[in-house]
C-alpha cells in the first residue's frame, strides 16, 4: 500500500495512464500524484492544456490526454519529481521515456545503464538517449531513455555508472 | 537604546516577509538574526517548494531565501542586523541585544512600538541506550552539515523518521554521496508527503513503517544501530531485531516551536500538540494576547515554508496596521493572505493543522 | 578521511578560502564561512568533548546552537558553541575538562 510503502502499486499506475490508443499516438505525460497536497505548478508549466486549471490548490491534478504534446516542460516543474513522458510510438520495441533525474554522475548518451522500477531494483539495461539541463530545468535533468516495450511500465528510474546511491 | 516601531526577531522566511509587509505600509523595521547569514531554515533547501506560484513552488528553497532577502535588501526602512541574538524581553517591552562582530560582543537595547517573533523551531530528540554517541544528529544537523558546509556526515546513516524532514533528508544524503542504510518509523504509516516516499524508495532505500530504533552502540562514534518492529502500545516485539551497521543516525523525530520569547513576554500559551507544542494564543491576524506582540511562522506552530511565508506577511501587515500605517488596499491584501492560507490547510494533509489552529484562535 | 563534497548535482560548490587553525597543539585546515565543528568533522574528528560526570564521547547534536552539546574551549574561551561559531585564521581550539571557568 501506497501509504505504508511509498511504492505505488499497478493499480495507482493504471490509473494515471492514458489509453493503449493515446500511447500509440505519441509522447504523453503520467503524471503519479496521489496526494491532496498544496501544489499545483505543474498547472503552471503547461502551455498546451493537457494539465487543466486547479479548482482547489489541493487538488490532483486533471489531465486532458488529448491536449497533452508530450512537450517535457512539466517534467522539471514538479517538486515531487512525479511526472514522467512516454513515447510509445517511438519505435516496434522500444519506449521513449523522458524522467527527471537529480543525481550525480549523470549518465552519457549512448550508454547503456541500469533501469530501475519504483522499488530502486533493477530490471533491464536501457539507452541513454539524451541528457538535458538548461537554464529552464534548474538542475532537474531530464533524461531520455530507451526502454524494451515488455518492460517499459515498471522502470521508473536509473542508475548511471558507479553512481552516488550506492557504494 | 534604539527605538523603532517594529522589532523583528528571527531572520527565516517568516521573519523576512514580515519586515517587507511591515516596511510596505511605512514602518520603521528592525530585523535581528542570531546567524551570520538571512533565510534561516530556507538557506540549506536544496529541494523544490510546494505551494503555488505567489509561495514559488518549484523554486528551491534556497533560491527562495536569496529572493526575500534581496527584496528585505532593497528596502530603505528596514535596518538589518545579522549575528545578533535577542537575549529577553524585560517588562517595559525593551528587548536586549547581543551583537558579535569578529570576536567582539556589543550588547544592545531595542525599544520597539511592536514586537514580531519568528524564531521559528527547535528539532526534538529521541531517548535510547547511547542517544549521545557523537555520529547521532538531528536531521536538520545533518542538512546544515552538508548543504551549507560541503561536509559529509558519515559513510552510511540510518534515517529515524519518515515524516517530510526524514524523506527529504535522506533524498539529499544521496545527492551528497552518502549511502542512506533505511528509514525507519514507529507509525504504521508514512508521515510525509508520499512523492518524497516514492522518490527515496526507487532510488532503492528501504522504509520500514512500525519500527523504532532499540539502541546504539560504538566507542568513541557510533557504530551499529539495533531496530525493532513495535506492537500496538509502541513497544519493540521481541524476536524482531534487526542490526544496522551504520556511522552516522539522524533524529528526525518532530520540530518544537521555539517559545522563550513569548513565555518572557506573558502571551497567554497553550500547549498544542498538532502544532508540536506550546504556542501563543493569537487572533486571525496573528496578534498574541499581549497587545503588541505578533507570532508567524513555525513558533506560531509547526507547519510549511509557505505557510510561514504568508503568515510572516500577515503578521506584517497587522503589527505596522496596528501602530497607525495604514494605505489604501490594506484590507484586500490581507484578506487575501489569509485566504491563502486558508487554501494552503485544505485537504487531507491539513486536518490534524486546522485542528491545532482552532484550539488557539480567539 | 575526506569528508568533503567536491561536486553535487545542485549545489554550485563555491570557490573557498582555506584557513589554517590549531586543534589540540595540531595544525589543521578548514574553509571560509564554515563553523569550526564543522572544519573538525571534515578532518575526521567527531568527538568534540566528553560528558562532565561518566566521561562518555560528546559530538554536536543539532549544529545550530540550540542544544550546548559541543561546547570545546576557543582561544581561551570556554563553553564556546562549535557549531555555529565561524573558524578564523590561527584560532586555537582545545578539549575542554568539565564545565570551564570563565574566570
Amino acid at each position: 500500500m501506497l501509504k505504508i510503502s511509498g511504492v505505488p502499486s499497478n493499480k495507482d499506475i493504471d490509473q494515471v495512464f492514458p489509453s493503449q490508443e493515446r500511447l500509440e499516438k505519441g509522447p504523453v505525460v503520467i503524471v503519479e500524484c496521489f496526494e491532496t497536497i498544496p501544489c499545483n505548478p505543474c498547472y503552471t508549466a503547461c502551455h498546451a492544456g493537457g494539465i487543466q486549471a486547479f479548482k482547489d490548490i489541493t487538488d490532483l491534478p486533471t489531465i486532458d490526454f488529448e491536449k497533452c504534446n508530450g512537450c517535457t516542460m512539466c517534467i522539471s516543474s514538479c517538486p515531487g519529481l512525479a511526472i514522467m513522458v512516454i513515447d510509445y510510438s517511438y519505435h516496434k520495441d522500444y519506449v521513449k521515456m523522458m524522467i527527471p533525474y537529480e543525481f550525480y554522475p549523470l549518465p552519457k548518451e549512448g550508454e547503456w545503464i541500469k533501469g530501475l522500477d519504483r522499488r530502486g531494483a533493477e530490471v533491464v539495461k536501457v539507452k541513454v538517449l539524451s541528457v538535458k539541463n538548461t537554464k529552464y530545468q534548474d538542475k532537474t535533468q531530464v533524461i531520455t531513455i530507451a526502454v524494451p516495450k515488455a518492460h517499459y511500465k515498471k522502470i521508473r528510474n536509473i542508475e548511471a555508472g558507479d553512481s552516488n546511491a550506492k557504494s | 537604546m534604539i527605538h523603532t516601531d517594529i522589532l523583528i526577531i528571527g531572520g527565516g522566511p517568516s521573519g523576512l516577509c514580515a519586515a517587507i509587509a511591515a516596511a510596505k505600509s511605512g514602518a520603521e523595521v528592525m530585523l535581528v538574526e542570531r546567524s551570520q547569514y538571512f533565510g534561516g531554515q530556507l538557506v540549506k533547501q536544496t529541494h523544490m517548494f510546494f505551494g503555488s506560484e505567489k509561495q514559488y513552488a518549484a523554486t528551491r528553497g534556497f533560491d527562495i531565501g536569496k529572493k526575500l532577502v534581496e527584496e528585505v535588501k532593497n528596502s530603505d526602512n528596514i535596518k538589518i542586523f545579522h549575528s545578533t541574538t535577542a537575549l529577553g524581553i524585560y517588562e517595559d517591552g525593551v528587548v536586549t541585544l547581543e551583537q558579535k562582530f569578529e570576536s567582539e560582543e556589543i550588547y544592545l537595547k531595542v525599544q520597539a512600538k511592536s514586537l514580531i517573533v519568528t524564531t521559528g523551531a527547535l528539532e526534538k530528540s529521541l531517548p535510547f541506550p547511547n542517544n549521545d554517541l557523537p555520529g547521532i544528529y538531528g536531521a536538520g544537523a545533518v542538512q546544515t552539515l552538508m548543504n551549507e558546509y560541503l561536509v559529509k556526515p558519515g559513510k552510511r546513516v540510518l534515517m529515524v523518521g519518515a515524516g517530510n524532514i526524514g524523506l527529504i533528508i535522506s533524498y539529499q544524503l544521496l545527492q551528497a554521496g552518502v549511502e542512506v542504510a533505511g528509514i525507519i518509523d514507529a507509525s504504521p504509516r508514512i508521515g510525509g508527503y508520499l512523492v518524497h516516499a516514492s522518490k527515496i524508495r526507487r532510488s532503492g532505500v528501504p522504509i520500514f513503517t512500525g519500527y523504532t530504533i532499540v539502541k546504539a552502540e560504538g566507542t568513541d562514534h557510533l557504530e551499529k544501530a539495533t531496530i525493532a518492529k513495535v506492537d500496538q502500545h509502541w513497544k519493540p516485539i521481541p524476536g524482531t531485531e534487526k542490526e544496522m551497521n551504520v556511522d552516522v543516525m539522524c533524529i528526525s523525530v518532530g520540530l518544537t516551536p521555539s517559545s522563550a520569547f513569548f513565555w518572557q513576554g506573558g502571551c497567554e500559551m497553550e500547549y498544542v500538540r498538532e502544532l508540536g507544542g506550546y504556542v501563543p494564543k493569537r487572533n486571525r491576524y496573528l496578534r498574541t494576547t499581549v497587545g503588541n506582540i505578533y507570532v508567524a511562522g513555525d513558533s506560531a506552530g509547526i507547519e510549511e515554508a509557505s505557510s510561514a511565508m504568508v503568515e510572516g506577511s500577515i503578521a506584517g501587515l497587522a503589527a505596522s496596521h496596528d501602530l497607525g500605517f495604514v494605505y489604501e488596499g490594506y484590507n484586500r491584501e490581507i484578506e487575501e493572505l489569509l485566504q491563502e492560507l486558508e487554501g494552503l490547510r485544505g485537504g487531507e494533509k491539513g486536518i490534524h493543522i486546522r485542528r491545532g489552529y482552532n484550539k488557539v484562535g480567539f | 578521511m575526506n569528508q568533503r563534497i567536491n561536486k553535487h548535482p545542485i549545489i554550485d560548490i563555491p570557490l573557498r578560502q582555506k584557513i589554517k587553525f590549531f586543534y589540540n597543539g595540531k595544525e589543521f585546515f578548514g574553509f571560509e564561512g564554515e563553523t569550526i565543528a564543522s572544519a573538525l568533522h571534515a578532518a575526521g574528528i567527531t568527538k568534540l568533548s566528553e560528558s562532565i560526570k561518566h566521561h562518555r564521547p560528546r559530538g554536536f547534536y543539532c549544529a545550530i546552537g540550540n542544544c550546548s552539546s559541543c561546547f570545546m574551549r576557543v582561544d581561551g574561551k570556554p563553553n564556546v558553541k562549535t557549531c555555529v561559531e565561524p573558524l578564523r585564521e590561527n584560532m586555537v581550539v582545545e578539549n575542554q575538562e568539565g564545565r570551564g571557568s570563565i574566570i
